[in-house]
């Protein structure tokens, strides 16, 4: 086991420099005329342009400029934005609000996907699963570009029960709402996993036989049953928790969260390579951990998965 | 037993999830704290530098931490503020700004001529890379500041430094009066001092002679009615409170949250549901509700924004006037302002907007006026081209208006028209450099200062900075520099005049639209008004006890 985790550990030393790789050279395709796109429909002088040009080294090529920012990301110096913040300060402040706001998303999703996909995995049929059957499709069919504006709308403006927009220091109660919003990304496809693994666990032989035992159907649905159904399940919640963050990016928008969503839009927007790397790159470091995370429980989770 | 860990573990996981969630959510009701203040909405500033802020989030802030030189009457005249008198000599050149004395800054330093010198020294050197470095072109000395690379922006050479690093045009008479000389005479020089990059800048402000410190942008000091409270948090807030015993103008409200929104419809969320007192510039997508919503607290004034398409110069269809003519008269802007803008805007019928002192209604005349027999009769003759084409920037949300704009010149003309989307503005210009034949160009312009000449020189000038479609004409262009150079602001509005008479012969853009704020506020405040610079007046504004 402590093997195994030191060379998924080192395999994400190389995962991290190949990404990071990767999207400083999407950047720098990407990136056409920065100053210009930072200036809006401003003429730039001649002599502000030079010099923003060297400060930022928008001159070099590629590989000179991806030197840059690993020389400075080596010795902790994650380089200046183009509107002159410190990208590490930057960080900092997105960061915590989003995790949050995910970390409430998930525990959302989890709860309401995992106890409505049990019920309607023992009820199969009955009014319960169809109705969830149909308020999933329905999920599924809404982006969220459409779903986070009714629901601000609707319960933020017309009913008032939550605060229509959260800032960076909400309440749990503020964000709420957004992350609810969010967590319907996730709901309708674990629910879905959960059920239809609960079906087919319900089949299995050991249901059968601990059944015959004569242990209480609860016992038998909520801890045989649902610990062997829960396998995809947390593997689509591993999933899920990096796609909530770089998914934020609509909700986050429409419910005012200065948190990385929002952040990497404005970064790619004003075409600034330097931001996009640098809150990318955690990204990439969370999805790293939460996968390597997701494959110890899978040990937890069923005693014949073992690693060396 | 392992059969029970999994379930506890999961059990576990929430309730410490929940617990980080539910962490550090105290403290976020502190804005509160006294009733006497306003919640204003405005976008993440760009800067907080004064000679680096152009856009309207910084400036609106700024105008709260500083006080300026002069500000501008009911009829855009401009009143000294903090200057006891600002002076010309006879020829216009050399102008005398004396400063009021007893004003301090935010730091207890008081307000000197220094503090303007330097300031003005730092926006104009161009090392600096100052936004607003543009605005100090005007004054003697200012082409020894900047450097020009040798071998272009590719070459390997870097740019020398340039020659000098302050402008020979200011000198300081004594502590409270200085002198600034300009390369050419300039009647309305006045004007241009209410804009915020001519804001004094504090001693503290500097480590170095001409080197801003570190982390003076976040936590900025000025000479204004408020001072910052706590520092600039980023993408959320900016809290400004009053300055006690100010020696300027006092204003009604004890302090302002600068509330900082990432989009403009989740701000009108927040004013409707009473989370915020005033926004600035209702969203589209809201304006057909926001009567219901907002009552008489919904209300609209002039600003000076001016939305117009331009003809490139290097593409020979529309070389012809008449071709230019038809296809302005081809377009009805009524029906584009009440359907699409829902009445934000109004239909323009000249080439300056009405805010700026100077403007006539309707010198486009005919030609600005939708007829669409006319045109087609005046297209068909002058041969103008089967395929007309509009380029505009898709992130700006202009696709909705270029569209009805291209119908309705297919219905008029009986030509293909088509809107053409380009990613950003960058792209627009870089093809429009390249002389591709990108048809018409979408264009806007904010004024920096109420004069006629901020509209006439960068957009219709040669080589004006925002002429992007290359218009020249020699006379218009010794008309507009007449004017600059005229004695009196009247004799300088009448050459202006004449020059804008000019374009109505030459077509060089047809003018479409001029803009308005559309603004809301709460029950909370009162006496809200924004002015033309899309700036809430900070001194008018009151808190309803």
């Amino acid at each position: 086991m402590f093997r195994y985790i030191v060379r998924r550990l080192l395999q994400m030393v190389l995962t991290f420099f190949g990404a990071t790789f990767v999207v400083f050279a999407l950047t720098f395709a990407n990136q056409d005329d920065p100053l210009q796109a930072l200036a809006g429909e401003r003429p730039i002088t001649e002599s502000q342009r030079l010099a923003l040009t060297e400060r930022y080294h928008l001159d070099e090529p590629f590989l000179t400029q991806y030197w840059y920012y690993m020389k400075g990301l080596l010795t902790g110096d994650l380089g200046t934005s183009l509107t002159g913040q410190k990208i590490g300060d930057m960080l900092v402040n997105a960061w915590p609000v989003t995790m949050r706001l995910a970390l409430i998303a998930i525990v959302l999703a989890v709860v309401i996907s995992v106890t409505a996909g049990v019920y309607s995995a023992i009820r199969r049929g009955g009014a319960f699963d169809n109705i969830t059957l149909f308020l999933t499709l329905v999920l599924l069919a809404m982006p969220i570009v459409v779903l986070a504006p009714m629901a601000q709308l609707l319960f933020g403006i017309q009913l008032g029960w939550f605060p229509p927009t959260a800032t960076r220091d909400a309440s749990l109660y503020a964000l709420f709402l957004p992350a609810l919003v969010l967590a319907t990304l996730a709901i309708a496809t674990e629910l879905r996993v959960t059920r239809t693994s609960v079906v087919e666990n319900l089949r299995a032989d050991y249901v059968r036989t601990a059944r015959a035992k004569g242990l209480t159907g609860r016992r038998v649905i909520w801890v045989h049953v649902l610990r062997n159904s829960l396998i995809p399940v947390v593997t689509l919640i591993g999933v899920d928790l990096g796609g909530l963050m770089s998914g934020a990016i609509v909700t986050e928008k429409i419910f005012n969260i200065p948190g990385v969503g929002f952040n990497i839009a404005r970064a790619i927007s004003t075409e600034d390579g330097p931001l996009v790397v640098g809150f990318v790159s955690i990204l990439v470091i969370i999805f790293l951990v939460v996968n390597l995370v997701v494959d110890l429980l899978y040990a937890a989770l069923d005693p014949r998965i073992r690693y060396e | 037993m392992p059969g029970k860990s999994p379930w506890k573990m999961a059990v576990g996981a929430t309730a410490i999830a929940l617990l980080a969630a539910g962490c550090g959510s105290g403290g976020s009701d502190d804005s509160a704290a006294s009733s006497n203040t306003a919640i204003i909405g405005i976008g993440e500033p760009q800067h907080l530098i004064p000679s680096n802020t152009t856009e309207s989030n910084g400036a609106e802030v700024l105008s709260s931490l500083f006080y300026p030189l002069v500000d501008f009457d009911d009829k855009n005249n401009p009143t000294e503020v903090a200057a006891e008198s600002i002076t010309a000599d006879a020829t216009n050149k050399v102008w005398t700004v004396k400063l009021k004395s007893g004003f301090t800054f935010h730091n207890g330093e008081p307000v000197i001529a220094d503090n303007y010198i330097d300031a003005w020294n730092y926006a104009a050197y161009g090392p600096n890379g100052q936004g607003g470095s543009y605005f100090f072109t005007r004054i003697a000395g200012f082409d020894d500041l900047q450097s020009e690379d040798p071998d272009g922006e590719e070459g390997p050479q870097k740019a020398p430094e340039p020659k000098a690093k302050k402008l020979t045009g200011l000198k300081k008479v004594d502590d409270t009066t200085f002198t600034v000389s300009l390369s050419a005479p300039f009647a309305s020089f006045k004007s241009l001092l209410g804009y915020t990059v001519f804001y004094p800048l504090p001693k503290a402000a500097f480590s170095s002679d001409g080197v801003i410190a570190d982390g003076f942008e976040d936590s900025i000091i000025g000479n204004g009615p408020f001072k910052l409270k706590g520092k600039w948090e980023h993408d959320a807030q900016i809290v400004v409170e009053k300055v006690t015993d100010f020696k300027g103008q006092i204003p009604k409200v004890d302090g302002i949250t600068w509330k900082i929104y990432q989009d403009d419809q989740a701000q009108y969320a927040d004013l409707v549901a009473g989370n915020l007192d005033v926004q600035t510039t209702i969203p589209i997508e809201s304006l057909a509700s926001a009567s219901a919503d907002l009552g008489d607290r919904f209300q609209k004034s002039p600003n000076s924004v001016f939305q117009f398409v331009g003809f490139p110069t290097f593409l020979k269809e529309y070389q012809n006037v008449d071709v230019r003519k038809a296809i302005s008269m081809a377009i009805n802007r009524q029906e584009i302002t009440d359907q699409i803008f829902l009445g934000s805007q109004t239909p323009a019928t000249s080439f300056v907007s009405p805010v700026v002192a100077g403007y006539r209604e309707n010198t486009c005349g005919a030609n600005c006026e939708y007829n669409p027999t006319e045109a087609k009769k005046l297209y068909t003759a002058a041969k103008g081209p089967a395929e007309i084409k509009i380029t505009y920037n898709v992130d700006g949300g202009h696709k909705a208006w270029v569209d009805a704009t291209c119908n309705q010149i297919k219905a008029s003309l009986g030509v293909n028209c088509t809107g053409q989307g380009e990613q950003k503005f960058a792209d627009l210009l870089t093809k429009v450099e390249k002389k591709e034949n990108v048809g018409l160009i979408r264009l806007g312009w904010i004024m920096d200062y109420p004069l006629m000449e901020n509209y006439l020189g960068p957009l219709y000038g040669t080589g004006g900075s925002s002429n992007y479609y290359g218009y020249s004409n020699t006379a218009f262009d010794a008309l507009v520099k007449e004017g600059s150079e005229a004695a009196t602001p009247e004799e300088a509005i009448a050459k202006w005049q004449a020059a804008e008479d000019i374009l109505a012969k030459d077509m060089p853009v047809i003018p479409l639209r001029v803009g308005q704020n559309v603004f809301g506020f709460s029950e909370k405040v009162t006496n809200v008004t924004v002015d033309l610079f899309q700036k809430v007046d900070i001194y008018a504004i009151e808190v309803v006890s």
